[in-house]
């Protein structure tokens, strides 16, 4: 992770005016979201506990994963409303903090997915993705970690994939 | 038996060579090691006033924080010109212990292991395999020289480099294996591991120190290898080992009296406790030329054994050890402090120094984890990020404790507090102490 991006993303700084989910649209299916991620422990129970807690705050999800190694991993998620998912958590004891990632909407056909990393032609890395593949009307939306950032909005911005 | 004489010395005889060596001792101390003549003064003793064994309670303790602080040669009794060896032991925090040895020094530790090794029935036929660190820890030449002394065929082969432990054995027709008894087990392990039975490589008898082992322990290291197992004793600041050593009944360990004078004391008040009473064992050195040292606080704990042994040494016996009155723990045969954990994770930037240490045994070897809270500040969304810290820690833990820890993060407040009284929890769960 960069030094800017640390700074711009610092944890449990206030979200500014916008959508529940952090939301700062791009363009049309194009959006930059907040992202709760959450240290687990590698203990048994410790992920019902997470569950529970976002369960207990209203918390509704609309994609998750985790990423996991030997000894602990990561839950990544964007919820309805990022700060109150936050406060939950760190009221509960735990480790998380909020990070900027992309949500782009690509068609739910075979493809999807593809077209959009030609467009990236090597000059973008996408550090971890996953799905909402139910997303929106008839796309998908695919929530992905691009680096670097601004060269990501430029590439999609002109990519007239719709 | 080796030192046959000084073994068997009736006690009056003993205790008069005792007060002897003593008096020697303490007079000489004050004339050469200025921080001692200090702390004489301050407790008001003469070394003239030290006429029977009796006032041997009268001098100042020696503890481990002040030997550090003399480091490298504050305490040291001889010009550095006569100083011909230096071994060193870790501290807690900062500067380590040095022992300094003159020539004279080096005889009498070669006498003292081969005394041990003699009292084990080991001599100039037997093939002595030496399997304690050579290098700045005691262990490795203490027992080098002790062979040599007696004669047996020494094999300088240190620690580590198992496969190689065990063709050596095979290939030098090894008798005696010295070294810890965590390793004396792994070693028994990877052999059968390797179709090798260990009680067909021939080895009769087995020396083993420098951390805790229980009679249960023995007992699986006799029936692993088919040896005897003889426990010995010793420290880096009063000689490394050849404190003591069992003899062949194995009850207790006899303490080398007409070299270092014992006491237990209680921890808390330092009053000297009655023999067969538990406390902290004391060491005064009587012949010690390069590095005295007057009731030096060991921080082990035992009791003395007054009554004449069956092999007919005359030296009284301590209780095998029972357990520390610190925090100090053994872990594969090295001295770790928790502090020097807190030590590393204050250097790490964003890392709290919230931590639990948990010791185990899988099979026969040491196990050491780290449990490190996890923060904000050293929280990422990135898996590789965590990854480094977990590995920077090790590699830093690996640095600061010179033996490799598991780092595991966990969640922010799971780890106790500090309270009163010890700073931090280590959970041990090996089952190493005899306790009576």
């Amino acid at each position: 992770m960069s030094e800017q991006q640390l700074e711009e993303s610092p944890a449990g700084e206030a979200r500014p005016a916008g959508t529940g989910a952090g939301e700062s649209p791009v363009d049309e299916h194009i959006v930059e979201l907040g992202q709760v991620s959450v240290f687990l422990e590698n203990r048994p129970g410790n992920l019902s506990a997470v569950a529970r807690v976002l369960a207990d705050a209203g918390t509704n999800l609309r994609a998750l994963t985790i990423a996991e190694t030997a000894r602990f991993g990561i839950a990544r998620l964007i919820a309805d409303d990022t700060d109150r998912a936050l406060a939950a958590l760190h009221e509960a004891g735990f480790t998380a903090r909020v990070d900027k990632v992309f949500g782009i909407q690509v068609p739910d056909r075979p493809g999807g997915l593809a077209d959009l990393l030609q467009v990236f032609d090597g000059n973008v890395s996408v550090e971890y993705m996953y799905a909402d593949l139910k997303g929106a009307g008839t796309n998908s939306l695919l929530i992905m970690k691009l680096e670097p950032v601004d060269v990501a909005m430029e590439i999609l911005a002109d990519a007239g994939l719709y | 038996m080796w030192n046959d004489a000084a073994q068997r010395l009736p006690r009056t005889k003993l205790r008069e060579l005792q007060l002897v060596r003593l008096q020697a001792q303490v007079a000489r101390i004050d004339d050469r090691v200025p921080y001692y003549r200090e702390r004489m003064a301050q407790a008001g003793v003469l070394p003239e006033e030290i006429k029977s064994l009796e006032d041997l309670v009268r001098l100042p303790f020696t503890s481990k924080a002040q030997l550090r602080e003399g480091f490298p040669f504050g305490l040291s009794a001889v010009p550095r010109s006569e100083l011909v060896e230096v071994h060193m032991s870790s501290g807690s925090t900062g500067k380590p212990v040095v022992d300094g040895y003159t020539r004279g020094d080096l005889e009498l530790w070669g006498d003292l292991m081969g005394r041990t090794l003699d009292m084990g029935g080991v001599g100039p036929d037997d093939v002595v395999q030496n399997s304690f660190g050579y290098g700045l820890f005691t262990g490795g030449f203490g027992v080098h020289y002790g062979a040599g002394t007696i004669g047996a065929l020494v094999l300088p082969i240190s620690s580590g480099n198992t496969r190689r432990q065990l063709e050596t054995m095979r290939d030098f027709g090894t008798t005696t294996l010295a070294g810890t008894p965590s390793y004396a087990l792994y070693l028994a392990e990877y052999a059968r591991d390797h179709g090798i039975d260990p009680r067909s490589l021939g080895l009769r008898k087995g020396f083993f120190g420098a951390e805790p082992w229980s009679e249960a322990m023995r007992h699986q290291i006799e029936e692993d290898w088919g040896i005897e197992a003889f426990d010995i004793y010793g420290l880096t600041e009063i000689i490394g080992p050849g404190v003591g050593a069992e003899c062949p009944e194995h009850d207790g360990l006899h303490v080398y009296e007409d070299h270092f004078y014992p006491e237990v004391v209680d921890p808390e008040t330092g009053v000297p406790v009655p023999d067969g009473t538990e406390g902290e064992l004391v060491l005064t050195t009587l012949t010690r030329q390069g590095t005295p040292l007057l009731r030096y606080r060991t921080r082990d704990v035992t009791y003395l054994i007054d009554e004449p042994c069956r092999c007919g040494r005359t030296s009284r016996r301590i209780h095998r050890l029972m357990g520390r009155t610190d925090d100090m723990l053994i872990i594969r045969g090295v001295n770790i402090f928790p502090q020097q954990v807190e030590e590393v994770l204050l250097r790490i930037q964003g890392v709290a120094p919230h931590y639990q240490l948990v010791v185990d045994r899988h099979g026969s070897m040491d196990t050491l984890e780290v449990e490190v809270e996890m923060t904000v500040d050293c929280f990422s969304d990135d898996v590789a990020d965590i990854l480094a810290l977990e590995r920077r820690i090790e590699a830093e833990l690996r640095s600061a404790l010179g033996i490799q820890a598991t780092c595991v993060l966990v969640n922010p407040k799971t780890v106790d507090r500090a309270t009163t009284g010890k700073a931090v929890r280590t959970i041990d769960r090996r089952e190493v102490r005899t306790h009576v």
